[in-house]
């Protein structure tokens, strides 16, 4: 019987097929909303024999990511998923992972950080581990965050750097969508067969994988692991268009949603770009010039190219759904302003953080930020940062 | 009919509000329209009172963020509409589907509920527990949903259902049949 592509699955839902399709060699995870249903699903597919996958269920994300570091160094495809406190429970293993070049890959759903408890989406959890040496993908949608996780281990392996993939928490991990998968032979196909170049189990080439490093060479070592996240740029690209091919949906560092003539744009990762694509038709509508750039790859950063996307508009505004909690600006808007000054460009950058613990953001939110904008660039003055819709 | 269609369902924590919408969704799905089905983020106690949401186009639906001006409510348990504003933002030509015992003139009364929305009643805890032996009113009211709005076809959205609940209760056929007979009462006893 033929089996329609098109189905309707929630952001969890359509990780778990992803990896049922890799079909990975080694999963280890322990369960946390509002991922659990990641593995849990995964699990099923394990129990029904649909997966050759060894399932690890540990006992902490501490051990989950250090049982992946083995499984990895000893040259087994290696997936795992987690979210908020388990992903801040993994930090230390994180940078393990990162360290050693292990092309593991990571489903998280963004929630926030305690304290106060709260189990509701922001960015929190995945900025808390941008410098730990992973690339980060965000997922507008259910569609993305299948379409990442594939293209997720190839980049990986090519680039011999983690990726951790990301969906929004509530908002996409459970909230059911049309998606089009690719049949199980595609999937196969473009993420081959893993191939490890070192690895521990290889005893014709036998290697040392953490091994401890003083002043003599730790630099080095650090200074290759810089290389490789920007040598991953070109992978990444040239990932997401041999994705297009099999899939008609090619990937970029971010997607450029009516910038052609942009005076104005905002800049947003996750969910909320697509919400902003309907405020931006809106004012489209109304003969504005307005844009949205969809952040999706954040580590690496793209600065040159995120620079050259905002050459030509006369002010940007940043959206920010975490905070770096240095009393100024968070932590996408430090990074786009770097890029803007390093360019001797004099665009006006506000700064929105919005939505934290879940915060809801609706159309007019974002419309405001439109309009502040446009305030803006006629001169008046507004706010470096400002925090949507909080009671202050 | 409007482009974009936004639908609320009120219910208790356990009535199915949550499978309704994703029963909805793959019913839609089918039809070849995009579709969004979610439930009120977090965690949901029994009894309790839960909202859950779909969204229904012809085109690609962009938007993340919640259903504020629902088209469409849809009111699993009417004891509801004491503590809790159904109507809520709800659009001035907007739709509303109760499960109660009362006509659609009671409840207009009742509640003030202005002229332009549309009221429609049936008696799906009667109808659930005659089919299934349970007050769970969540699949008689998609039945009683498409008879209110027209915005799925019946004979496709049942086909459909039935696939999605015959995967769930492999070993349970009569729970099956049950549902199936109780969304076919529930369209055709609505009342406007």
């Amino acid at each position: 019987m033929a089996k329609s592509n098109i189905v309707a699955m929630t952001g969890n839902e359509a990780m778990a097929e992803a990896m049922r399709q890799i079909n990975p060699d080694v999963v280890a995870a322990y369960p946390i909303t509002p991922a659990t249903e990641i593995v849990q699903i995964f699990a099923g597919f394990v129990a029904d024999g649909l997966v050759d996958t060894e399932f690890v269920p540990v006992e902490s994300e501490h051990s989950a990511m250090s049982a992946c570091i083995g499984s990895s160094a000893a040259g087994g495809r290696t997936i795992t998923s987690t979210s908020s406190q388990g992903l801040a429970l993994m930090a230390e293993m994180l940078y393990i992972a990162g360290g050693l070049r292990l092309p593991i890959v990571l489903a998280d759903v963004n929630r926030t950080l305690s304290g106060p408890l709260n189990i509701h989406c922001d960015h929190s959890d995945t900025m808390m581990v941008k410098d730990s040496g992973w690339i980060q993908i965000f997922s507008e949608n259910a569609q993305e965050a299948y379409d990442n996780m594939v293209q997720a281990v190839r980049i990986a392996e090519t680039a011999r750097v983690p990726v951790i993939i990301t969906t929004d928490g509530f908002i996409i991990s459970h909230g059911m969508e049309r998606i089009e998968i690719l049949d199980d032979s595609e999937v196969k196909g473009f993420v081959g067969e893993y191939k490890p170049e070192h690895y521990l189990l290889n005893f014709d080439k036998p290697v040392t994988l953490g091994a401890l490093d003083l002043p003599d060479y730790y630099f080095e070592h650090k200074r290759q692991q810089i290389e490789a996240m920007k040598e991953s740029k070109p992978i990444i690209i040239d990932v997401g268009k041999k994705f297009g091919k099999i899939s008609g949906r090619t990937y970029g560092f971010f997607e450029e949603y009516k910038m052609d003539d942009a005076e104005l744009a905002i800049i947003a990762m996750g969910s909320t770009a697509g919400t902003a694509k309907v405020v931006v038709g809106n004012l489209r509508d109304k003969g504005l010039k307005a844009g949205l750039l969809k952040l999706r790859v954040f580590r690496p950063f793209p600065k040159d190219e995120i620079a050259d996307a905002l050459k030509d508009l006369k002010a940007v505004g940043v959206l920010d759904r975490s905070d770096s909690m240095n009393g100024e600006e968070g932590p996408l808007c430090l990074e786009v302003k770097s890029a803007i000054f390093d360019k001797g460009a004099k665009t006006i950058v506000l700064n929105y953080v919005y939505g934290l613990g879940g915060r809801e953001i609706k159309l007019d939110d974002i419309e405001s930020i439109y309009n502040d904008l446009f305030d803006a660039v006629k001169g008046k003055p507004k706010d470096r940062v400002t925090y949507m819709g909080v009671r202050e | 009919m409007k482009d974009l269609i936004e639908i609320r369902w009120h219910g208790r924590g356990g009535q199915g509000a949550k499978t309704a919408a994703l029963l909805f969704a793959d019913a839609a799905l089918s039809s070849g329209k995009y579709v969004q089905a979610f439930p009120e983020y977090g965690p949901e106690r029994m009894g309790a009172p839960v909202t859950s949401f779909n969204r229904l186009s012809s085109k690609p639906i962009l938007r993340h963020s919640g259903v504020a001006n629902p088209d469409v409510v849809i009111v699993l348990d009417p004891t509801l509409m004491e503590t809790v504003d159904v109507m809520e933002g709800m659009n001035d030509d907007g739709i509303v589907v109760i499960n109660t015992t009362k006509t659609p003139n009671e409840i207009r009364k009742e509640f003030s509920i202005m002229a332009g929305i549309k009221i429609f009643t049936v008696d799906a805890s009667t109808i659930s527990k005659e089919a299934i032996n349970k007050d769970i009113p969540n699949t008689p009211m998609l039945g009683a949903l498409i008879k209110a709005t027209g915005i799925l076809d019946f004979k496709a959205m049942l086909e459909e259902t039935r696939i999605k609940l015959e995967s769930k209760f492999k070993s349970r056929p009569e729970i099956v049949e049950g549902n199936i007979k109780a969304i076919e009462r529930a369209y055709n006893e609505v009342k406007s």
